[in-house]
């Protein structure tokens, strides 16, 4: 039966579950402990922002499910990542507007 | 009342292949990820045009409690396994055990409200408001959204937990897609936080 299938795919996934929860939990313990070793600020961004994204990635991809899901998902991520990536750069368009002595209006 | 019920809340759309609210709520998601994503342009633009950061000197994670946002950290990543795990008794037809996963997602975001609490009132203790200077109206816009949103999820959650549940007895699978729904939500603030940990707390 369907449903019987069903059961067995989520308890399959349950030791992926686990896993990822354990390995969240390790990286916190690593991004807050690379903070004791007061790296050089560009580095220690970068080693935080590089920790940070792969335990968004790990509960994006297990916890929502992103790993296996429709297109229509993806599609609507992409744009958002698109948009996402163009509203963090506003701040650096408007530094070299400002540079390029470009008139304002 | 049949014709007035939002069509495929529990099979998949013709066209887009997922059920309706699944579909919502990844869009509602979408706009989420630009709202925190323009406060977070505002932050490294502010923080970028300061001399120092904090700007009274010393370092962020001496400024905030480092042990406290750490052990905040982990009650949210907590509470997203036990969302999971809430969400996969529904799909192994299990209401009781359902129920306890969710109860212990509602009480660890309680537990983060309440951690977050004190985190806040030893700061108004010292007369460090909003208004004192950038870094803290930066601090309490981003965890006072954040904290808005786990709010939100507890409403959600505890819905589903009480009077929510109902469903299950006449419709266990529309049930378990909102199920579904409220844990996308909250892996979401999750994973804001797991941002904002690091950016505001240690860097």
């Amino acid at each position: 039966m369907a449903e019987t299938t069903e059961h067995e795919d989520v308890s399959k996934h349950m030791g992926k579950y686990y896993v990822v929860f354990v390995a969240l939990l390790c990286l916190t313990a690593v991004t807050v402990g690379v903070s004791y070793l007061h790296l050089k600020r560009p580095l220690a961004i970068t080693v935080a922002l590089i920790i940070a994204s792969v335990k968004a990635g790990l509960v994006a991809a297990v916890f929502m499910h992103l790993i296996s899901e429709r297109k229509v998902i993806y599609a609507v991520l992409i744009l958002t990542a698109l948009f996402f990536i163009v509203l963090l750069a506003l701040p650096n368009l408007t530094t070299f507007e400002h540079h390029s002595g470009m008139p304002g209006t | 009342m049949s014709e007035t019920a939002i069509p495929y809340m529990v099979k998949p759309h013709p066209v887009t292949g997922i059920p309706n609210g699944k579909l919502g709520i990844w869009l509602f998601l979408a706009s989420e990820v630009m709202l925190f994503g323009a406060l977070f342009s505002s932050y490294v633009l502010i923080r970028t045009g300061m001399p120092h950061w904090p700007p009274e000197g010393g370092l962020s994670s001496e400024v905030l409690n480092v042990p406290l946002g750490t052990f905040n950290t982990a009650v949210l990543i907590t509470s997203s396994i036990t969302m999971v795990l809430a969400w996969a008794s529904c799909k192994m037809g299990s209401l009781p055990k359902f129920r306890s996963w969710m109860g212990a997602t509602v009480f660890l975001a309680l537990v983060f409200l309440v951690v977050k609490y004190f985190e806040y009132s030893d700061k108004f203790h010292h007369e460090h408001f909003p208004s004192h200077d950038n870094f803290y109206a930066v601090y309490f816009v981003l965890t006072g959204l954040h904290g808005l949103h786990i709010v939100g999820g507890i409403i959600v959650n505890t819905y589903l937990l009480t009077a929510g549940s109902k469903m299950w007895q006449t419709d266990p699978e529309h049930f378990t897609n909102r199920v579904e729904n409220a844990g996308l939500y909250w892996h979401f603030v999750d994973l804001v936080w797991i941002f904002l940990f690091p950016s505001l707390y240690l860097l």
